[in-house]
């Protein structure tokens, strides 16, 4: 994967898109091979990386700013520093004037941003982001899908983005791998050729249904057995 | 307004619970030594209180049930840490720890003023092994349903073990170990006048059997019923008020 590049993994259930991210996050640890960035392995978890899950997994006894500050409390920074920059990533992602608020007090999309910003809170170079808006509505995903470009460019990270949403993972992505299930392996590496900024008015455009259209197609050929027999009138 | 109107039934209830110990009096024609009215009992209180037979009787089943409650609960911590942590602790210990709780500490406080004698020691053994069981459950469930995607984003960020304790697993079950507490709290009250009655110099307990006994003085006795209720009441409340301040805004 190339640097400050965004790579989308898209599979069926069961193609071990998770696990891939948990070893490049260093949650697991490979049988066999090694995880790299910038050349130095990953071994075990690894300041270098931000890590946002499937929910937002936000300390619900601590508001905003402490939630986002709880990377920077852990590896010993002082109160100080880590309040300015708790305060800075929670504006990068547009949750200025919420940093008191407890988790309960907000709505899906925005316990997904404070996540989001936990995970950029110790500037990692490796963004990895675990179906992170799959709870969320259409709208709030596609506003969120935005905002994640829109952090890229502000922060220069590579991000790596698993999701099951072929629209999602075309529009947002550089490069879309495609995995297959049991066992898994990648079936198909798909470069997305669409100009930055993209924004949601493009997102029907030609070359995002020609990229969308390939992927499906490589996701069919993967189709196992594991399709549930047709029922008999 | 509000406030009026969440006081008022509770000052309801007490006038109401008061009227009804008068009515049964008056209305029983009972003699003062088997059930003295509400007034007897209040300007007896008011009375042990002035005269300064209450105070050193109080203070002693008070430190009781406080260092007992201290020392039951935080053993109770480490051990219903363990409990949720190790299948080897909770193998060795929960045998015991249900053992434990099975006997009466009615039966065990005789045995337990032979070996400790009747000052302090024993109290406090009494009122922590009382605390010791609903605080380490408590702590058990509480730590063992900590939400595994909490553990795992400890893990991501490089915690210690001792970090993901302290600033997760302990936070995040606070409210299940603060309702043990809860329960241990009135416990410990009820340890310590067991332990008096088994032997003992001072102590609310000790004042009851002697108004009972050689004072025979029964609004006396209320009074110091009276007492103990108030203690249990207020410590109760001091453990609800922590609860509202740690996790009330959850």
């Amino acid at each position: 994967m190339p640097a400050r590049s965004i790579v989308a993994i898209v599979g069926p259930n069961g193609s071990g898109k998770s696990t891939l991210l948990r070893l490049i996050g260093g949650l697991l640890t490979p049988d066999a091979g090694e995880i790299r960035i910038d050349g130095r392995p990953v071994e075990g978890a690894d300041a270098r990386i931000g890590f946002c899950f499937q929910e937002p997994r936000l300390l619900p006894w601590r508001d905003v700013l402490d939630n986002v500050a709880f990377p920077l409390e852990l590896a010993g920074v002082p109160r100080p520093e880590r309040v300015a920059r708790a305060r800075e990533s929670i504006a990068l992602v547009g949750l200025g004037g919420f940093e008191r608020a407890r988790p309960h007090q907000l709505s899906g999309g925005m316990r997904q941003r404070a996540a989001v910003a936990r995970a950029l809170v110790r500037g990692p170079s490796v963004l990895l982001l675990d179906e992170p808006f799959s709870a969320l509505d259409a709208l709030t995903r596609e506003r969120l899908d935005l905002e994640l470009q829109r952090l890229w460019q502000e922060t220069g990270t590579t991000i790596v983005l698993v999701t099951h949403d072929i629209a999602e993972a075309t529009f947002v992505a550089d490069k879309v791998v495609v995995l297959s299930p049991r066992p898994g392996h990648v079936v198909a590496e798909v470069p997305v050729d669409v100009p930055r900024p993209r924004d949601i008015s493009m997102s029907t455009a030609a070359a995002f249904s020609e990229v969308a259209e390939a992927v499906r197609a490589h996701l069919a050929a993967t189709d196992d057995a594991d399709a549930p027999p047709r029922a008999v009138a | 307004m509000k406030r009026l109107q969440a006081v008022l039934p509770i000052a309801a209830a007490a006038v109401l619970f008061v009227v009804v110990w008068k009515l049964i009096v008056v209305v029983g024609n009972y003699p003062v030594f088997i059930l003295p009215a509400p007034e007897v009992v209040a300007s007896r209180f008011v009375r042990a209180w002035a005269d300064g037979i209450m105070t050193p009787h109080t203070i002693t089943t008070l430190s009781e049930v406080l260092i007992g409650f201290g020392v039951g609960a935080a053993l109770a911590l480490v051990v219903g840490y363990l409990l949720a942590r190790s299948r080897l602790a909770e193998r060795l210990l929960s045998p015991y720890l249900v053992a434990a709780q099975a006997t009466p500490i009615l039966a065990l406080a005789p045995l337990i003023a032979l070996w400790f004698g009747t000052g302090l020691t024993g109290k406090v053994l009494i009122c922590a092994l009382i605390v010791f069981f609903p605080v380490a459950v408590s702590t058990m469930v509480g730590i063992r349903s900590v939400d595994r995607g909490l553990l795992e984003l400890g893990r991501s960020l490089r915690a210690t073990r001792w970090q993901i304790m302290a600033k997760l697993e302990i936070s995040a079950a606070l409210p299940q170990i603060l309702g043990g507490m809860r329960v241990g709290v009135t416990l410990a009250v009820i340890g310590a006048i067991v332990g008096e009655w088994a032997g003992a110099d001072s102590g609310l307990g000790v004042l009851i059997n002697l108004a009972r006994g050689s004072l025979f003085d029964i609004p006396l006795m209320f009074a110091t019923l009276l007492t103990i209720a108030l203690i249990g009441v207020s410590l109760y409340l001091v453990v609800v008020l922590i609860e509202r301040r740690l996790v009330g805004a959850r």
